[in-house]
């Protein structure tokens, strides 16, 4: 238990920043009123945001620890315990499910008017299981976890969600369970070999190649649905487009990611072999991703759609990060995925926007919207030309980063990237245009109204964040540097150290 | 790195200033829908507060320094940081002595015209300029990048000022071009250099570049191909399309942006990658000049033949362009000084005397609401002073003296004959020939042309002062720096030493 730092002392801030979300959500019970539920719910999740914040002031910067750990016993027979902890991979995740959180109940302020305090009772526990899954140290339970987040976001779809709700929440929940499954299986059989569910144990270890490959699929379908890649996405653009505008933000920003983080901080520390092996194969498929995610979302003329695709596009640039299994290549995928989680999370809030003026998601009924609502274009431009990429935008040094390694990797696999890259220009740009100019023959829309200022609150901390990361990305680097280092460094001599064993071999 | 050891470099926080300038004019002027005059005033003040900011970089630069101000720093070897030295002020230069000469000809225009939106157009104006000035003041490839693909999403709205099927077709190409050029060969070319060197910053002289000489041959041309078709706003074929379609805005539009701004910020960014991204070493050692110089050549005499064939005069003058464009970057590729000189020269050259042709043809679309050369027979009895100005202008652009093409031309044909190209020098008769063949038939039928059959004698005359006078400041502009090239040539030296 040594890589835990400054265990269980001081102020148990992963408890409570997992446990007060929870919380709050009972007193729901206790007083379910809708307009209190509103101010309550929002209260919660802006105190959960503020509490986080004192990860960032505590975080060892150069340690590569599991800080602010906790570890307290929970079912002893079978070596089971509540572990928590944030390395430099995490926090970065931690903060930003904390802080999309109160945007998500300020988007649904108007959007959702039937049974609202169950709606805001489902948020919260959301964010319980998303914070829980992102520091468990614990495989039960991050996968207790894991498993408890289908059933809120299942409800957030089935009941306040569009009118195939019934199909998309239903693809959405046998797609993950499916992959959860497999996953439970190669759990299992870790604790098999090691005899414990500490993730950091598991780590590293000599397992046999074929163990590692079975350990590695498995785990790799469960967070290759998750994240999701090509070609097992085929739920999220349902998922997206029925789910209402605090879904599809909490799916788009957050659930996405914990695909690609388990595959960080599952796939490569505890199969490194395996995923050396099957890299090449991931890295391709990411490409294939990239370029399918980007021609699908320009032939969309559903905005959400749009959307939905282009993030099969952007999380394929992740994947490609994380396989080339450099120290650029890993922290521009953590980069890129902060970055989506923002820029997207903004998109859909900007979509969810026009679907309460217009009452529909087609591009076609939403052109030449730029004339009534200069201040809603405003931030529409930004946030569509943060998600191409645009130099001096957020998205621009993941891109960047990830490119980088991948030329180090490989020059073939990141010209094969580029592509992708000019096709987000052209279906991003396409979208915009239509809304902010249209055509000849636009629809009238002298009735929309600008948005108003809750409505401007909510985007524009998400703008603050496109430029802040755009232009002056060294803190959230800082961040995560150590852990990259050491995760890179890791497999670096991991891969000397197999290399010195087949040499050695009669 | 290089701040530290080299004392001429001196942190100067007005290079921010004169990026700033422009961004908040546009700022404000959006503000101002409900006042046009307070507007205008704006925007005026703003152009010319910006030329006294560029100006006032030049004595320091005299004294041999360099200015240098780090805006942003994102990663080891990637920040925002402007620079001026004397290539930039090439640019810088042009750029804001013609956004104040055209500040007052779109006024003119606008109105006479009466055109809507006229706010957004004079925002984006605005905006358009303050990418430009960062191009030309841009440290590194990354800053130059980032203003480079501010510049063409900001022109969008002026190409599709006017909202019709047209121009959104026009502008539909317009930014397909740019941004599917930029993002298919820049991006990639900026990440490998950036992999290869670790930085991104354009070194102090024009001959070691920051391309390490132990790279692999290959991959440096494939970089330097990426370079030279991703700056598509350098209009060299066969990415050239976006330029006449965009000829569709206003002219104003025409004039500032696609023959000033937009398209030398493509040359600007092509010569100051070729110079100070690969230098001069590297283009002699893998033999790159002499091609670029050929492959050019083509569009040189190819955008002249189209030119030859457009009745419409503004299209002809966009040919135009995209031909004399290549005349900078041959000079340059030629790698010899006095072409080099020749080259860079001309990106002032050029732009002081395309001006004036454009502001020309929008005033005589104001005064007489004619687009076709083969109506303007006997129109410059009528408009003598547009026709005049016209008329010097095109011997600009053919190159004759005293106007200031001459001493491009001059140049030109020196260096080619110090590299030993007989072909280039071939080029360039050859195109000094096709230039003649379209702009010397205007002048004459304005002037010598009967009037068309049956069109009334009255109601056509000069247009408004607010246009006239523009054209010939800078008219007066192209005479003074055919003469006295001294001026703007000693930036020029400063960059070949």
């Amino acid at each position: 238990m040594d890589v835990l730092a400054n265990l269980n002392g001081g102020f148990p801030l992963l408890s409570f920043l997992i446990f007060f979300p929870l919380a709050g959500s009972l007193v729901l019970f206790v007083y379910p009123k809708e307009t209190f539920a509103k101010y309550w719910t929002l209260a919660v999740t802006i105190i959960t945001a503020l509490m986080s914040l004192g990860l960032l002031f505590g975080f060892d910067r150069t340690s590569t620890k599991y800080q602010f750990a906790e570890l307290h016993t929970w079912i002893p027979q079978f070596n089971i315990n509540y572990v928590v902890g944030v390395d430099g991979i995490s926090i970065l995740l931690v903060i930003l499910t904390t802080f999309i959180m109160p945007f998500c109940v300020l988007a649904s302020w108007k959007y959702i008017s039937k049974r609202v305090t169950a709606f805001m009772f489902c948020l919260l526990i959301m964010e319980t299981s998303m914070v829980g899954v992102f520091v468990a140290l614990d495989f039960i339970l991050f996968y207790v976890l894991w498993e408890f987040m289908l059933i809120p976001m299942y409800l957030l779809i089935a009941i306040w969600g569009g009118p195939r709700k019934v199909y998309a929440s239903i693809k959405f929940f046998l797609y993950t369970l499916a992959g959860s499954v497999l996953l439970l299986v190669a759990i299992i059989a870790l604790y098999m070999k090691n005899g414990s569910f500490f993730i950091p144990d598991m780590m590293w270890n000599e397992y046999s190649m074929v163990f590692q490959v079975l350990v590695f699929l498995a785990f790799f379908l469960a967070f290759a649905i998750k994240v999701p890649m090509f070609p097992v996405h085929t739920w999220l653009p349902a998922a997206h487009v029925e789910a209402p505008t605090a879904g599809s933000v909490i799916l788009a920003s957050i659930l996405l990611k914990m695909g690609t983080y388990g595959m960080l901080r599952f796939c490569l520390p505890i199969t490194p072999d395996a995923s050396l092996l099957l890299a090449p194969y991931i890295l391709w498929l990411s490409i294939a991703g990239i370029i399918y995610g980007g021609f699908t979302a320009l032939a969309q003329h559903d905005m959400k759609k749009l959307i939905a695709y282009s993030s099969v596009g952007h999380m394929g640039f992740v994947t490609l990060g994380i396989f080339v299994f450099n120290a650029q290549g890993i922290q521009g995928a953590i980069m890129q995925m902060i970055n989506h989680g923002v820029t997207t999370g903004a998109l859909f809030l900007c979509v969810g926007m026009i679907y309460e003026r217009t009452h529909s998601r087609e591009l076609r009924l939403a052109t030449g919207v730029g004339k009534f609502m200069p201040w809603y274009v405003t931030f529409l431009v930004f946030f569509c030309l943060s998600s191409f990429g645009f130099p001096g935008t957020n998205s621009f040094i993941g891109e960047f980063l990830v490119l980088a390694g991948t030329f180090r990797e490989n020059e073939i696999l990141a010209l094969a990237a580029i592509p992708g890259a000019v096709l987000a220009a052209a279906y991003m740009l396409r979208m915009l245009q239509k809304i902010v100019w249209g055509g000849t023959d636009n629809p009238d829309q002298s009735y929309l109204t600008d948005l108003n200022i809750r409505e401007i609150v909510t985007l524009a901390p998400f703008l603050l964040f496109v430029f802040w990361i755009g232009l002056g990305p060294e803190p959230f680097m800082n961040l995560m540097d150590a852990s990259v280092q050491q995760l890179v460094d890791q497999l670096g001599q991991w891969q000397q150290h197999q290399h010195v064993a087949t040499l050695l071999l009669p | 790195m290089e701040a530290v050891s080299n004392p001429n470099i001196v942190e100067n926080v007005n290079l921010l200033l004169a990026v700033l300038i422009p961004l908040f004019g546009s700022l404000v002027v959006m503000n101002l829908k409900n006042n046009p005059n307070l507007r205008e005033f704006v925007s005026s003040c703003s152009s010319i507060l910006l030329f006294i900011i560029v100006l006032s970089f030049i004595p320091s630069l005299k004294e041999g320094k360099i200015l240098q101000y780090e805006v942003f720093s994102l990663l080891p070897g990637l920040s925002v940081t402007l620079r001026a030295d004397g290539f930039s002020m090439i640019f810088a230069l042009v750029a804001s002595s013609l956004w104040t000469i055209a500040v007052f000809y779109s006024m003119g225009y606008m109105r006479a015209h009466d055109e809507p939106c006229q706010t957004r157009f004079n925002a984006c104006f605005a905006l358009a300029i303050f990418g430009a000035i960062g191009v030309a003041l841009s440290d590194n490839l990354f800053t130059m990048y980032l203003f480079y693909e501010i510049v063409s999403v900001c022109t969008y709205p002026l190409v599709a000022h006017h909202q019709d099927e047209e121009s959104y077709s026009g502008a539909r190409k317009y930014i397909i071009y740019l941004t599917s050029t930029a993002k298919f060969f820049l991006l990639p070319a900026i990440v490998l250099i950036y992999v290869l060197t670790g930085t991104l910053d354009f070194p102090h002289n024009i001959l070691t570049g920051i391309i390490p000489s132990d790279a692999k041959s290959w991959v440096v041309i494939l970089l330097y191909v990426f370079c030279i078709f991703g700056f598509a706003k350098n209009g060299v074929m066969p990415f050239h399309h976006w330029l006449p379609g965009a000829m569709v805005a206003p002219t104003p539009v025409s004039a500032l942006l696609h023959a000033v701004a937009v398209v030398k910020v493509g040359v600007f960014c092509t010569t100051r990658t070729m110079l100070y991204v690969f230098g001069l070493d590297t283009m002699n050692a893998l033999n790159l000049g002499i091609p670029t110089a050929y492959f050019v050549g083509f569009t040189i005499i190819a955008a002249s033949i189209i030119a030859l064939s457009k009745d419409n005069l503004k299209a002809r003058l966009a040919y135009s362009t995209v031909s004399q464009l290549s005349y900078i970057i041959m000079g340059v590729a030629l790698l010899t000084p006095h072409a080099i000189d020749g080259g860079l020269i001309h990106i002032v050259n050029h732009a002081f005397s395309k001006i004036t042709l454009f502001f020309c043809a929008g005033a005589i679309y104001i005064a007489a609401h004619k687009k076709y050369i083969s109506e303007m027979s006997g129109l410059g009895r009528t408009m003598p002073f547009t026709f005049g100005a016209f008329a010097i202008a095109s011997l600009s652009m053919i190159g004759a003296p005293p106007v200031a093409g001459f001493v491009t031309k001059w140049n030109l044909l020196v260096g080619s004959m110090e590299a030993h190209q007989v072909g280039i020098l071939l080029i360039l008769i050859a195109s000094t020939v096709l230039n003649v063949g379209y702009f010397a038939p205007v002048t004459y039928k304005a002037f010598f042309g009967k009037r068309p059959e049956g069109e009334p004698e009255t109601g056509i005359k000069e247009a408004p002062l607010s246009m006239l006078i523009p054209i010939l400041i800078a008219v007066t502009i192209s005479v003074i720096i055919g003469i006295f090239p001294g001026f703007m040539m000693q930036f020029v030296q400063m960059v070949t030493g």
